[in-house]
């Protein structure tokens, strides 16, 4: 008895350090851990360990399952550091657990109002860690710090009032002192933003308006009072570039998103990338994928940070897979447009035009008799997490083949209610699918595809074992060879699985995690 | 809840309701409400909806398990809807009647049609084909009849007709797709055998959209019988 506390004791001293600042900038040095959201500051969610690979696949076995008891599925991305894996189970719960057992170490629970308005599930993308503190944005628009040892409670804020409509559900990101919230609801029509806060004390350092009002640079974007009601929210996980101190974020559709008539011009910075000085919160620069967009085409997915050379010159690059069927290519020094392909069906656009604007076919507006739009307003893309492998040079991208039929709708808003503009129909024994795309980083040219069933939920990982990790809406959870796209492994887990992979090591091994269904699956070679 | 009845009775009169009706309802329930694949709304009272917060709440949302999906319908347009889908039961008043006779019915649903081997109704027949329990609850006479003589026309997605060949064997497999996933497809076959094989072992597989294993009966009945029959089916309205 006495021997099982020491013990307890020790280890339990071994598994909670902290994670300085200088971890996140340097996650690279330590590729058993998986301390960010998308692994690291660039985005390339990659796991650069190489133990599993092409060769012993064959033998890699669930180690450990966690189920949780969640009303909706898991779309937590895991942070795992120094033996624990920090998860979030919705609607807006942290659970720490012991990386060799699974075994939970500590629960934080919240409790959640009745009624809060969200359009897509009370669901939640993660947590953050920075020094001994966790982080995590709540279904009811808090920010709340944990001890990370205990789960305790060290501060709680209010980010917006969720009976405005403004509901939290991306995993912040911390960098040096500062965590970066985004925040949902444009379909309700809120006004967007990115907000900063103090990670000791909670207090709010900056707030970057996405639909500006009066005085600020773009609102000349929007008819009249619009960007009262504009969107533009920050729902997915940004990245960051720490020579420049540049924050990168993706925003959403503005509001009402299918409605223009009331929001006439460009209204930015909806369906746009934003560049914002991490210390100021000021914009440097900013590239929207779709002015005046009328057919939902959030631009929350990943920016993914690249080095290369394009053209004969060394430059610093954006690549940006956009769920309106583009895959960009940007400086991201200046936000000068580079380069765009389409790598799925899409109808919205004629092309994208040599400055970067696009050429809008006119056709997809909402309309009395139903007007058929791809992709549907789930997207091409959406908010899982591309794949980024520096061996491949490949971009690897999980893509929904679908469209949908809109029709013209109400636009009268309300707070707290629906503001659209439109509802949806699907078309009739459409043969709708999933592929998984490897894409040329530079090019966007297709290298190979993986077809899927359906359309995915779930976010890519590439590790240096040269394997490509994926999960299908069946259950399955698959690896690829990442140069060629041959199916070398499944496992049926028996969940929808709506979560992105990651890697990391445990006692000198390599696992790779998924959440499917209300579980966690942990899977290692014995 | 006078504000209510006031917004239902001034929807009652808008157009907006029936344009929302016809082109986005319509499809499955029939222009007039006469039902299709989805159920005729002709009638007094609806299954799922006894009122209309209910029936508010199934346009809103969708019914789990069926076809019926959700919409992103605001209040005023949701009582709208209501308006006219209730104004489609009283105009028929009650559901046109079905010419032909239900005993009659039964005996060839049992009989000359065989339907029975293939068919449930009331946990009673085979299982290969959709169950009828209540089946005139959720489809309209006309489309029952017309799935009779012509059983290609719609086709319910979860009877999908595949054909499935073994790439060891050659061993050919015809039935209605029980599940298919990126890796794997069960097939049931006439016989309620249910086969599973991964992707991989098969040499072909092919969907068959527009293909059903149900007999074409057009030509087989009389038209007095056909009625019977469809009077019979129609008739099926509880159970389940």
């Amino acid at each position: 008895m006495r021997l099982a506390l020491l013990l307890f004791a020790v280890s339990a001293a071994s598994v909670f350090p902290q994670v300085p600042y200088e971890r996140i900038l340097h996650a690279d040095r330590e590729p058993g851990n998986w301390l960010t959201y998308s692994g690291g500051y660039a985005s390339h969610h990659y796991s650069p360990l190489s133990q599993i690979n092409r060769t012993n696949i064959q033998r890699l076995k669930p180690a450990w399952i966690y189920q949780a008891h969640g009303r909706e599925h898991f779309e937590t991305m895991p942070l795992v550091f120094d033996g624990v894996m920090y998860i979030t189970d919705p609607p807006s719960d942290v659970t720490a657990l012991d990386l060799r057992t699974g075994r939970p170490i500590w629960h934080y629970r919240r409790a959640i109002p009745e009624g809060i308005a969200v359009c897509c599930g009370q669901v939640n993308r993660g947590v953050a860690a920075l020094d001994d503190q966790l982080f995590v944005a709540t279904i009811d628009g808090h920010l709340v710090a944990l001890d990370s040892k205990t789960g305790r409670v060290r501060w709680d804020v209010e980010v917006a009032d969720h009976k405005q409509a403004i509901t939290l559900t991306t995993a912040p990101l911390a960098i040096k002192d500062k965590i970066i919230v985004g925040m949902g609801g444009a379909e309700y029509g809120v006004r967007g933003f990115l907000d900063a806060y103090d990670a000791r004390t909670g207090k709010r350092s900056w707030r970057f308006w996405t639909a500006p009002g009066p005085g600020e640079a773009g609102n000349e974007t929007w008819a009249g009072d619009s960007w009262k009601q504009g969107g533009a929210s920050t729902w997915v996980t940004g990245s960051y570039d720490p020579e420049l101190n540049l924050i990168y974020w993706g925003t959403g559709n503005p509001g009402p998103g299918y409605d223009g008539s009331v929001r006439l011009g460009d209204n930015l910075y909806s369906d746009s990338v934003i560049a914002l000085d991490a210390s100021t919160g000021k914009l440097k620069w900013h590239y929207q994928f779709v002015p005046h967009d009328v057919n939902d085409m959030d631009a929350t997915q990943i920016p993914v940070l690249v080095d290369a050379v394009w053209q004969g010159k060394a430059r610093r690059l954006m690549l940006f897979a956009n769920r309106n069927g583009f895959y960009y290519v940007l400086d991201r020094v200046t936000g000068e447009f580079l380069h765009a392909k389409q790598f799925a069906r899409q109808n919205w656009a004629e092309r994208i035009a040599a400055e970067g604007r696009p050429v809008p076919t006119l056709r997809t507006a909402a309309n009395a008799t139903g007007a058929l739009v791809y992709p549907d307003d789930d997207g091409t893309s959406n908010w899982f997490s591309p794949s980024y492998s520096p061996r491949t040079k490949l971009f690897y991208q999980n893509v929904r083949e679908k469209g949908g039929y809109y029709f013209k709708a109400d636009t009268t808003f309300q707070s707290g209610r629906m503001y659209l503009g439109a509802t949806k129909r699907d078309i009739p024994n459409e043969e709708a699918y999933g592929a998984l795309r490897a894409l040329n980083a530079l090019t966007g040219e297709k290298a190979w595809e993986f077809r899927m069933q359906s359309p995915p939920w779930s976010g890519v990982l590439a590790t240096a074992g040269d394997l490509v990790f994926s999960g299908t809406m069946e259950g399955y959870f698959f690896a690829l060879d990442a140069w060629t796209g041959k199916v070398l492994w499944r496992f049926q887990t028996g969940g929808e699985i709506w979560a992105n992979p990651i890697g990391y090591r445990s006692e000198g091994k390599q696992y790779v995690a998924i959440a499917a269904g209300n579980s966690v699956l942990v899977f290692g070679i014995e | 809840m006078h504000n209510a009845l006031l917004g239902l009775l001034l929807a009652a009169q808008s157009p907006i309701g029936e344009a929302i009706f016809t082109s986005q309802c319509a499809i499955c329930h029939g222009q007039r409400g006469e039902g299709g694949r989805g159920p005729a709304l002709t009638r007094a009272k609806l299954r799922h909806a006894p009122d209309d917060e209910a029936l508010k709440r199934i346009v809103r949302r969708g019914l789990p398990g069926t076809g019926m999906p959700g919409t992103w319908l605001n209040e005023g347009e949701l009582i709208a809807v209501a308006a006219h889908v209730r104004s489609l039961g009283q105009a028929m008043g009650a559901a046109a009647a079905i010419p032909g006779d239900r005993p009659r019915g039964e005996a060839i649903y049992r009989g000359k049609g065989g339907c029975a081997k293939c068919h449930t109704v009331n946990g009673r027949g085979g299982a290969f084909g959709p169950d009828l329990t209540g089946i005139g609850a959720r489809r309209s006479a006309d489309h029952l009849r017309q799935s009779v003589i012509d059983p290609a026309a719609d086709v319910p997605p979860d009877f999908v007709r595949l054909r499935a060949v073994t790439s060891a064997g050659g061993r050919a497999i015809t039935g209605a797709r029980v599940n298919e996933d990126t890796f794997s497809v069960q097939i049931r076959d006439a016989g309620g055998v249910v086969h599973s094989f991964w992707k991989t072992e098969l040499r072909e597989l092919q969907k068959e959209p527009g293909k059903t294993s149900m007999p074409v009966f057009r030509g087989v009945f009389t038209a007095a019988e056909l009625d019977d029959l469809v009077a019979y089916l129609a008739g099926l309205e509880n159970g389940q």
